[in-house]
């Protein structure tokens, strides 16, 4: 084995160090792995050194767009010629052609694939060509935002479409749409990514690769989440509740592994005369906890309750008994519209027109409480586990301390999640310490909190 | 050597029918290149088993496969003794107390037999994460030294390193140890360029017009929320069900009518029917 030259482990040094310092966990044992893959695979073909680096240090899909960024900095692209004439040919006409004839081009690209070399050779010229925006006097700077706009190709779309379609409407409509909408995020990103690269030769890759990755989505705050990123999060959250399911039965299964079955040893002992050498046990029964969710469904939570009400709907399909209630000022139960193999979007969209938690619309902790006690007297009982998800800011209502301490007691486990950071606990109208005494409360903003939690909950 | 580089494997399993992307190649090649295990993780049926099998289809290997479930132990994984054969052994001579600890007796689990094999050996441990954590103790020392140790005879060392594909839905987080060890594939479904191309592979007969509107519509499938996203086995169905059906043109009745192969939950059907304007059933 020979040893590479001293500026790719330089390189490779200093990529290793970005990824621990965007968060990714990077042991040094993965790094030497990396090292020895650098060894083996061609390092000229671009895309399987990203690949190798990736399958020795990425281990989480979670992980993976902000890998992907760090690479593209570390390991830019080789620039003009080396694609092939086709390419350059690209470039060429891209440096001197009118805007509609771009946009032209565009709308072909487009339709496409986006795994088309001509693709990001395209997006490539256009930031060559758009993308430059003069910052501060003799500083120039490079922006996605000016190629958008010049190219603009949410315009393109209705044209794309009629290219694309025989006729309007419909299922083909729909799937037309879908290809176009993936391939615009595609050239988007491409756009994106070139930017990126042109800052990171001017002012230096470290200098960029702070600001360019962005949090891995499991720990993405619930109160900041964007519309995107709580799309994504949705898609956490079925996985997730599975996960918890299993982590709840196994962990309840261990150490009571069943009865002894009699019948069964004793005719499995023929074989050896009678000596009974395998024993054989019933399976034991499965454990079904209860949960009793109760969930804040006010607007100042209303990206953290729009997700546990996904999750309480996922656990619902995992539990037998899960009943959920929801509460503004006032509680109602919502079980019955996350029944099983109902729609969640629906059941999330009815559940405030047809459930009856908003008094007055400002959120009443303290009123809550009682009514819950009042209204389902029978809910909380020596097997359940009660849940209760909220910022514990009660508009500086009475905190009806006593009823929830009532209640707490009735349940087998009391758990109160708050989506605000632990700083801001106690400020403002906020009753986390004196709710906190009672029941035990964590801090929970993002996935990766709320997993670590549902782990202690068995 | 298991394959020379990337694009070999990707010759190779092509042959196959498996149509592997940058990503599969690289990291196939590299855990035969780096004598590490892959570990696999993924939806289901995106072709992660299918992956092991087509290694070891494309480099004539034995697949030696340990599908992983609650409640699996050593005994089942590694190695047992032949109780009954020693007891008769006891009862027919006094003093065979000695050796009913050899290999006579010795009952091979896929772990160990994939250990010992002279033959080249693909292995096989299906759905990692449906094993108790114990299991994952037991795979480090298999899967760091190819070694299990045996008290009454001693390690035994493979004699020929197998080639270890681990693979796993996700259903749990599977121990920084054990990730450690492995290198890491993240199979997920594939872009439409590319499912059309498996169609086309797995599904000989079928034209490519609708391989082509399938593999989009699919990934429009996927698009939606759905309790369970359609896999590409499951495409792969659909594909056969079509050309079993006799039609050449897929519009929307169609669709609707088959909707049943896809998707397997009544609420998914009813979110997909009028998410996509299906006429109604």
């Amino acid at each position: 084995m020979t040893t590479p030259p001293a500026s790719l482990v330089d390189r490779h040094v200093g990529f290793v160090h970005a990824l621990r310092a965007a968060g990714l966990p990077v042991s040094p044992a993965e790094g030497l792995d990396a090292a020895h893959a650098l060894m083996v695979v061609d390092l000229s073909d671009r895309e399987t050194l990203r690949e190798a680096y990736a399958a020795t240090l990425v281990k989480r899909p979670a992980h993976r767009p902000g890998f992907d960024t760090l690479f593209d900095l570390w390991f830019p692209p080789v620039i003009s010629g080396a694609g092939g004439t086709a390419v350059a040919e690209e470039a060429e006409k891209a440096e001197d052609a009118e805007l509609p004839e771009l946009r032209e081009r565009l709308a072909e690209l487009l339709m496409g694939d986006p795994a088309d070399p001509a693709f990001r050779e395209f997006a490539r010229a256009m930031v060559g060509r758009f993308g430059q925006v003069q910052a501060a006097p003799g500083r120039q700077s490079w922006f996605s935002f000016p190629v958008l706009r010049a190219l603009s190709p949410e315009t393109l779309v209705a044209r794309m479409l009629a290219a694309m379609l025989d006729e309007r409407g419909g299922l083909p409509e729909k799937v037309a749409r879908r290809h176009i909408s993936r391939t615009i995020e595609a050239f988007t990103e491409a756009v994106a990514a070139d930017v990126r690269r042109r800052i990171a030769e001017e002012s230096g890759i470290e200098k960029i690769a702070r600001s360019a990755v962005r949090p891995p989505i499991d720990q993405v705050d619930f109160l900041r989440a964007t519309k995107d990123e709580l799309a994504r999060l949705r898609r956490e959250v079925h996985p997730l509740a599975r996960r918890l399911a299993t982590r709840l039965s196994i962990r309840h299964r261990r150490g009571r592994r069943g009865r002894l079955d009699f019948r069964r040893t004793v005719r499995a002992s023929l074989s050896t005369g009678g000596v009974p050498l395998t024993t054989h046990l019933r399976p034991p029964r499965p454990h079904r906890p209860e949960l009793v969710v109760l969930c804040d469904a006010s607007d100042s939570v209303s990206t953290f309750s729009h997700f546990t009400l996904l999750l309480t709907f996922a656990l619902r399909e995992q539990f037998t008994k899960v009943r959920a209630f929801a509460f503004v000022d006032t509680v109602d139960e919502i079980t019955r519209l996350f029944a099983p193999g109902a729609d969640v979007l629906d059941a999330i969209g009815r559940l405030t027109r047809d459930a009856d938690i908003v008094r007055f619309g400002r959120t009443d902790y303290g009123h809550v409480f009682e009514r819950f006690a009042e209204r389902f007297p029978d809910a909380v009982g020596p097997r359940t586990s009660l849940l209760i998800l909220g910022d514990a800011r009660s508009n500086y209502q009475a905190p009806a301390l006593g009823t929830l301490k009532r209640l707490a007691g009735q349940a087998r486990h009391a758990y109160w999640l708050n989506p605000e950071p632990r700083a801001q606990w106690d400020t403002g109208d906020s009753l986390a310490t004196s709710y906190g005494s009672v029941v035990a409360m964590h801090e929970c903003r993002n996935v990766a909190q709320l997993a670590a939690f549902v782990e202690t909950l068995a | 050597m298991w394959f020379a580089s990337p694009d070999e494997v990707r010759g190779r399993l092509a042959a196959v029918d498996y149509l592997a992307d940058d990503g599969i190649a690289t990291s196939v090649f590299l855990a035969g290149a780096l004598g590490k295990p892959l570990l696999a993780e993924g939806p289901a049926g995106v072709g992660k088993t299918q992956l092991a099998k087509a290694v070891a289809q494309a480099t004539g290997a034995r697949l030696i496969r340990l599908q992983c479930y609650e409640g699996l132990d050593e005994a089942r994984a590694l190695y047992e003794w032949n109780y009954k054969k020693q007891l008769l052994r006891i009862q027919a001579d006094d003093g065979a107390w000695d050796d009913i600890f050899s290999e006579e007796f010795l009952l091979e689990r896929p772990l160990l037999k994939a250990i010992r094999s002279e033959e080249p050996t693909v292995l096989l441990i299906d759905e990692t994460d449906k094993a108790d954590v114990e299991v994952e103790g037991l795979l480090l020392e298999i899967l760091s030294d190819y070694q299990v140790t045996i008290p009454e005879l001693g390690t035994i060392t493979a004699a020929r390193r197998p080639y270890v594909v681990l693979t796993s839905n996700a259903t749990r987080e599977l121990s920084e140890a054990l990730k450690r060890r492995c290198l890491y594939l993240h199979l997920d479904y594939p872009t439409p360029e590319r499912e059309r191309d498996i169609l086309l592979a797995q599904v000989p007969g079928l034209p490519a017009g609708i391989a082509d509107q399938l593999a989009r519509t699919v990934a429009t499938l996927r698009a939606l929320e759905l309790k369970k996203s359609p896999s590409i086995a499951e495409t792969v169905d659909w594909a056969h069900t079509l050309l079993a059906l006799g039609r050449t043109e897929l519009d929307e009745a169609l669709i609707g009518e088959t909707l049943g192969v896809v998707l397997k939950h009544n609420s998914d059907q009813v979110r997909a029917a009028k998410e996509l304007g299906l006429p109604a059933r």
